[in-house]
């Protein structure tokens, strides 16, 4: 116990950077894969395929490869660099391989809301002269985005677990890294461990509660 | 009019307008996928990665026999240790949450859903540290690994059991009952055999899940794939960090792709069987790390 009072403000700072990395991720991520559903789903076959081909590959890829690789890869062999500073650039490539990954997962998980909506939905659209992209923008997407509010969420809550790897871009300063750091000097601490666990619950938890009471409160009733 | 909309379905045969409008959108992907090709390959050229130094070692034999097939089965054997033990640890628990007692429900359920929620790295370094304090020195980054996996990817496992129980319906075990079963062979004679053809797509996916989680190895240092291909190879021929990525990228994704393609098998597979009377349960929403 003591130790976990002695590290606490280490372990906190930590933690925060896990916070601003879900954050972050999950507005980027989001975007991201709902652009690609759109191409995913678009009237052109080459937008289609490079879509798929994408979302294919990249969800089959581990992320501590997508980690990685973002940061030996992208920005030590290729000179990809968002800052001199090399934490501020560490952590915008864990951001940008992360948001990579999880945008895969949110497209397809927008994929299977779109094969909710119903097929009178998408002609009705049609019938009333909407093109492709408005007919996508009003009437598809606001109501797959509302049938899968709930898979989403668990999308959302297994980034927030997936913030731990940013350690695999060597960006040193999430809870992982601090943990093993503390690991390191003290030797292996149990209320350390319960503590973090139960620091990332308290955020996890309360996404799970609020998406299932939102998945309920927006369904779409047919 | 309530199908569900296919892809197809989103957009109208095209006239001659909207055949001119998505020839134009051809053209311009094409145009924006080709740019970004060219600019990947300028970049590409600009650090020297076109030489070919560095992609030589790929076509040697002795590469392959020497890192990346050693760096393969560390995977695998991580991978097919964890799917074993998960399928026991989840059988087990997801049985255990179906008991008659009260009290084995519920701690099953707790040690489950806590599992579940803890991030798997975290309970992997956690393990890694906590093994030599109790069994002294050693190495420990294979225990680690297949212990976390085996937690994490069981607790996941144990919630498709029991969905998959839960999902054959009621009358077929009262009927099982009716005719003077007890409760272990309702279980094992009715039940199971059942849940398992449905459960079968689920458990398929989570197991795509775990083999790519078993990449959480090269961060405590265990001899996989992922560690030869951007540890060893890299340091062993000098500047070949992005061959090496490519190619064991390129392993990654084919083996968690032809068993994706199993699950999608097995899934038509028992929608169509006529040995189940459960419809294929949906894999969990896991997207692994």
């Amino acid at each position: 116990m003591n130790d976990l009072i002695k590290y606490a403000p280490d372990l906190a700072a930590g933690f925060l950077v896990n916070v601003e990395l879900s954050l972050v991720c999950a507005v980027l991520s989001l975007i991201a894969g709902t652009v690609l559903v759109s191409l995913r789903v678009a009237p052109t076959p080459v937008l289609r395929t490079a879509a798929a081909t994408y979302i294919n590959i990249v969800r089959n890829t581990p992320l501590t490869l997508v980690l990685a690789f973002s940061a030996l890869g992208l920005s030590d062999t290729l000179g990809l660099s968002f800052s001199k500073e090399p934490s501020t650039n560490a952590f915008w490539l864990v951001v940008l391989g992360l948001s990579a990954y999880t945008a895969s997962f949110v497209a397809e998980t927008l994929r299977s809301g779109i094969n909710t909506v119903s097929l009178g939905q998408a002609e009705a659209a049609r019938a009333i002269g909407l093109t492709f992209f408005q007919s996508l923008r009003l009437i598809i997407l606001p109501q797959a985005f509302r049938a899968v509010i709930a898979p989403m969420g668990s999308v959302m809550i297994a980034m927030i677990k997936n913030t731990t790897v940013a350690i695999a871009a060597g960006y040193l300063a999430e809870s992982a890294f601090v943990m093993r750091d503390t690991f390191d000097d003290t030797g292996v601490s149990i209320p350390i461990f319960i503590g973090l666990v139960l620091a990332f619950m308290a955020i996890t938890l309360p996404v799970g509660f609020l998406t299932g009471r939102l998945s309920r409160r927006l369904a779409v009733v047919r | 009019m309530s199908g569900p909309v296919t892809t197809s379905v989103l957009f109208d045969a095209p006239g001659p307008r909207a055949r001119l409008r998505n020839n134009a959108l051809t053209l311009l992907a094409l145009i924006g996928i080709a740019a970004i090709a060219y600019l990947v390959y300028l970049r590409f050229d600009e650090k020297h990665q076109w030489e070919g130094r560095i992609w030589e070692p790929f076509t040697e034999s002795a590469t392959w026999t020497g890192y990346i097939i050693p760096g393969l089965l560390g995977t695998l054997k991580a991978a097919g240790l964890s799917a074993v033990f998960a399928l026991v640890f989840g059988s087990v628990f997801g049985l255990a949450r179906l008991s008659d007692h009260r009290w084995i429900r519920v701690s099953a359920g707790a040690v489950v859903e806590v599992f579940r929620s803890i991030p798997l790295l975290l309970l992997i370094f956690f393990l890694f540290f906590l093994a030599p304090s109790v069994f002294g020195g050693g190495d420990y980054t294979l225990i680690a690994l297949v212990a976390g996996l085996t937690l994490y990817n069981g607790s996941v496992l144990a919630e498709v059991v029991r969905a998959g129980v839960l999902a054959v319906p009621k009358g077929q075990s009262e009927a099982a009952y009716a005719i003077g079963f007890r409760k272990n062979q309702v279980m094992r004679l009715v039940l199971l055999p059942q849940a398992v053809t449905a459960m079968m797509p689920a458990i398929v996916s989570q197991l795509v899940v775990l083999l790519k989680d078993t990449a959480l190895g090269y961060i405590i240092a265990y001899v996989d794939l992922l560690n030869y291909g951007f540890r060893v190879l890299p340091a062993r021929f000098f500047g070949s960090l992005i061959p090496a990525a490519i190619v064991i990228g390129v392993i990654y994704v084919g083996l968690n792709m032809t068993l994706s393609a199993l699950a999608t098998w097995l899934e038509r597979r028992s929608r169509r069987s006529r040995r189940t009377s459960v419809k294929p349960i949906p894999a969990t929403a896991d997207i692994g790390e």
